[in-house]
């Protein structure tokens, strides 16, 4: 398992134990995910502060995750990296996901959007 | 001067992480900034994910080759494979959907980033069918830190 899970608050934090969100790894971890978030909290949060590298068949496998969890759920991103956070910006998927420095940001009352 | 290495690995995934990590490692070694690596191993992941996804994919995975030539300038890679040409003999333009905020979540793409990312990482890029390989090359502009600074 590539993912580990918690429910902190009103969110379930989903936690990617994984260097590397690359093409070895994308169905893998898309399916993992679907275990994880199959049912829960309408918010689920994913920690990717220990990913230093993802590829654009991780980053596919992220979209997949969030519309695997339907219109009335959501996947908000926490901790992403330098090189995580210059493919999110590259291709803009920047503007489609809530993006948070840290886990704690992301978890902040003041900062989540309704 | 030009300094080079070159690689080979299987055309796996598996493999080809472990290619594109020593690559990376190589680089870094040779006073390319951290940050421009980055840039370099986004686009040469996707150059390679494209070998073992598509030029292999009706055959048995065959070798890639991966040679690095850094002038003072700037850095060549070179990625071969044997595998099957683009189609047409053409590299892909690498349009990729756009998204914003407002795009439905079921149009949201889940793929087709590889070459949009190469096109906007790569200053330069060059491919040319030879007899029984690809030949691809992407170059990116560097500034080597272990250059000393000069002051005027």
């Amino acid at each position: 398992m590539s993912l580990t899970s918690t429910v902190a608050d009103d969110a379930q934090v989903v936690t990617v134990n994984a260097q590397r969100i690359d093409a070895a790894m994308a169905i893998q971890f898309k399916e993992d995910m679907r275990t994880e978030t199959d049912a829960g909290p309408q918010r689920v949060i994913l920690d990717l502060s220990s990913v230093e590298f993802i590829d654009s068949s991780g980053l596919g496998a992220i979209v997949a995750a969030m519309k695997q969890l339907g219109k009335d759920r959501r996947l908000d991103l926490a901790g992403l990296t330098p090189m995580v956070d210059k493919v999110f910006r590259l291709t803009r998927m920047d503007t489609v996901f809530n993006l948070f420095d840290t886990l704690q940001d992301a978890l902040d009352p003041e900062h989540v959007e309704h | 001067m030009v300094e080079t290495f070159a690689c080979s690995f299987r055309a796996t995934e598996l493999d080809a992480r472990r290619g594109i990590v020593s690559v990376v490692d190589r680089l870094k070694n040779m006073g390319i900034p951290d940050t421009r690596v980055d840039e370099v191993q986004i686009a040469l992941a996707e150059a390679v994910n494209n070998v073992v996804e598509h030029a292999y994919a009706e055959t048995a995975a065959g070798d890639v080759l991966i040679r690095c030539n850094l002038h003072p300038d700037r850095l060549w890679v070179e990625i071969r494979d044997a595998g099957v040409p683009f189609p047409n003999a053409k590299l892909p333009d690498g349009n990729t959907v756009k998204v914003d905020a407002d795009t439905p979540l079921e149009d949201l793409p889940e793929g087709g980033f590889g070459w949009f990312l190469i096109r906007e990482l790569a200053s330069d890029i060059q491919y040319q069918r030879n007899l029984d390989n690809n030949q691809l090359s992407l170059c990116f502009e560097i500034q080597l830190t272990s250059e000393p600074q000069q002051s005027s």
